[in-house]
């Protein structure tokens, strides 16, 4: 088990190799002189040559990337050019918003979507697992803006629930209440992931379902609750878990519309403010911990292969 | 001979629906097993045999109720099986195991042998807990595989050793009748030989009664006592194993039997072949199943519906279910159309 982690754990090297040269030819994909652009249109042109020496293009690339790549390592990300702190704790303070959004999301869509897929497995070609499917196709075909706008609309409007409020200073005044600021974002992006999860069960468990070493369970007279979770659940858990870690890794990247509606401080709300003012090393920065998290989300999804079946150590 | 009945079937039927239109009406059954009966005596091994198709399985998992038959009178040591509450049914179980067919395909990959093994005597308090793990290496031992062995994964045996799993699990709560359903027919040769071997150990040490589904004349020859021969979801004839064979009383048991090859190059042997296919159990022929393809059918069977009978020169037991069985056996009826085209030489 350890061996398979830490072979893995290599295998992600050339992984994040790739990310961090894509990172860094970001900014050299610029169209433009990059100074230039930072400094802005008018600038005079001493201007420009201090920003070009302090971001260090005047060097070989090679001496940049190297650079870049140090500096990553010992967790330098730069500076912010629109507010001059370091980019690392630009994105210190949202980071954690955003993760925890995207966890509190994956949590309720895998809850939802697990058991609604179960259901309709088990109770295949019903009228209950029609209505199911029909309501997952809604939940998959909805784009997340507009179903959080509707729930703004019919939830924080009529004053059910307070729409948001940062979860730090949901965490300094305590929980208390404050639940309430999670529940429509947390819809709002876990809908998708919900009705991704909940059909993906389904087809996985029909097809377990279907299998000899079912009907060996039967026969075996074991209760039908325990066939279907022990034997069969268990079995077809490897897609599905698939479709969560990958669930999970979207959710990342695509919390920049719901955490516009919500007016949540963000990682998708600092990325877009970077790109409108022209914050590359910002825009560097947070695309870097995205991929970097991303990364780590798959590999946490290949061990847990490993625990759903051991088979998967041998190749 | 005083034979204790075990199991008695009675006028089971097996209908499968075949929903179809938009709103996914039932417009049709498959008739896979249509109004059969027999009985099972306690210690003997009885086989089903048939062509795919025929409902040999079905019957074997409408006896479990692995699918809830449609009609039908299942006792088991005079308990109506088809009556009994669902977690009545799961303790019965402990009574009635089957083996399957694929090796490869009825054991979970993810349960090391033995759980799988142990799961079956842990539902039916078959074995007190601290006995357990000595009991699965003795029935480990039982079927010819090693103690050590109890802990790996299924997909590291081959298809025998997987097979004899599967027997240690049916052994594991101590059943009293055994369904085989085609158990061997997914082996070698020679490792069905030797499958078929322990389960006949195993019958004469844990005094087994066994039902052996299977569409492989040779074995059947081998392990059975008597046999049911099925055609399109009826019994054609069941008869002890040696006048079955060398007395068979249906056109389709004589067709079945001149299928079986003979090692012999010089021996000259008539093969009766069937024409055509067996025809759609959804849309069955009326009165004899087998009148469409029989080469003695005439108008009475295609109205009729023959019954099980005894002539008086059958064996006490054998029964067949034709409407012409004396002038077939007297040999005043003729085969039709048998001459040049169906005859070859084997």
């Amino acid at each position: 088990m350890t061996k398979f982690i830490i072979r893995r754990l290599i295998q992600t090297i050339p992984v994040l190799l790739g990310v961090t040269i894509l990172v860094f030819s970001l900014m050299h994909l610029i169209p433009g002189d990059p100074a230039q652009i930072i400094a802005g249109e008018s600038a005079p042109e001493r201007q420009v040559e201090q920003i070009r020496e302090r971001l260090g293009l005047n060097d070989p690339l090679h001496v940049q990337y190297g650079k870049f790549l140090g500096n990553i390592v010992t967790g330098d990300l730069g500076q912010s050019v629109r507010s001059s702190r370091p980019v690392a704790d630009e994105i210190g303070t949202r980071f954690w918003v955003t993760v925890e959004l995207a966890v509190y999301s994956t949590i309720v869509s895998v809850f939802l979507g697990l058991i609604a897929g179960i259901i309709s497995a088990v109770r295949h070609y019903t009228v209950l697992d029609v209505v199911i499917m029909i309501v997952a196709l809604f939940g998959l075909s909805m784009p997340n803006f507009w179903l959080g706008l509707m729930l703004i609309q019919y939830f924080s409007i009529g004053n059910w629930m307070p729409d948001w409020m940062s979860f730090m200073q949901m965490r300094a005044s305590g929980w208390g209440d404050s639940w309430k600021q999670v529940v429509l974002p947390v819809i709002t992006l876990g809908t998708a992931g919900a009705a991704i999860i909940a059909r993906m069960t389904r087809s996985s468990m029909l097809e377990v379902i279907g299998q000899d070493y079912i009907r060996t369970a039967r026969a075996k007279g074991v209760k039908e609750r325990i066939v279907i979770y022990r034997h069969a659940l268990k079995n077809a858990l490897i897609p599905v878990v698939t479709v969560v870690g990958l669930e999970f890794g979207a959710l990342l990247g695509g919390t920049v519309l719901t955490e516009t509606i919500f007016a949540i401080n963000g990682m998708g709300r600092l990325t877009i403010d970077a790109i409108r003012t022209r914050d590359f090393p910002v825009v560097q920065g947070t695309v870097l911990v995205i991929s970097l998290l991303f990364v780590f989300v798959n590999l946490l999804v290949d061990i847990s292969y490993r625990f759903l079946n051991k088979r998967i150590e041998l190749d | 001979m005083a034979k204790k009945e075990l199991l008695k079937v009675e006028n089971l039927k097996q209908y499968f629906p075949i929903k179809g239109g938009f709103l996914g009406r039932t417009v049709n059954y498959v008739k896979a097993v249509d109004d059969i009966s027999f009985t099972v005596y306690e210690g003997e091994t009885v086989s089903i045999v048939g062509e795919s198709g025929c409902g040999k399985s079905t019957t074997g998992r409408a006896i479990l109720r692995l699918d809830e038959p449609t009609e039908g009178v299942v006792s088991f040591e005079g308990t109506d099986l088809t009556t009994l509450s669902r977690s009545e049914m799961r303790r019965k179980r402990k009574d009635l195991q089957i083996i399957f067919q694929d090796p490869y395909a009825s054991i979970n990959p993810r349960q090391i042998v033995s759980a799988v093994i142990e799961e079956a005597m842990h539902i039916q308090n078959a074995v007190p807990k601290e006995k357990r793990r000595e009991r699965i290496e003795e029935l480990l031992q039982t079927v010819g595989l090693q103690p050590y062995q109890a802990d790996r994964y299924p997909h590291e045996f081959s298809g025998g050793q997987r097979q004899r799993i599967g027997i240690a699990r049916a052994l594991s709560v101590n059943p009293k009748l055994i369904i085989c359903d085609e158990a061997v027919s997914a082996l070698d040769v020679s490792i069905q030989a030797q499958v078929l071997n322990l389960l006949e150990e195993l019958q004469d040490e844990f005094g087994l009664t066994y039902l052996f589904i299977s569409h492989d004349l040779g074995v059947v020859r081998h392990i059975s006592d008597r046999i049911i021969v099925m055609y399109l979801g009826k019994i054609m004839e069941i008869s002890d194993k040696k006048s079955l064979f060398e007395n068979p009383q249906h056109p389709y048991t004589k067709a079945l039997l001149s299928a079986i090859p003979v090692p012999d190059p010089d021996k000259k042997k008539e093969r009766i072949m069937l024409k055509g296919d067996v025809p759609s159990p959804i849309d069955p022929p009326t009165g004899c199943r087998f009148h469409t393809r029989c080469p003695y059918a005439t108008e009475k069977c295609v109205t009729d519906v023959p019954e099980l009978r005894t002539l008086p020169h059958m064996k006490e037991g054998h029964q067949a279910s034709c409407h012409y069985i004396e002038e077939i056996h007297s040999g005043e009826m003729q085969p039709r159309d048998y001459s040049e085209k169906t005859k070859i030489k084997a």
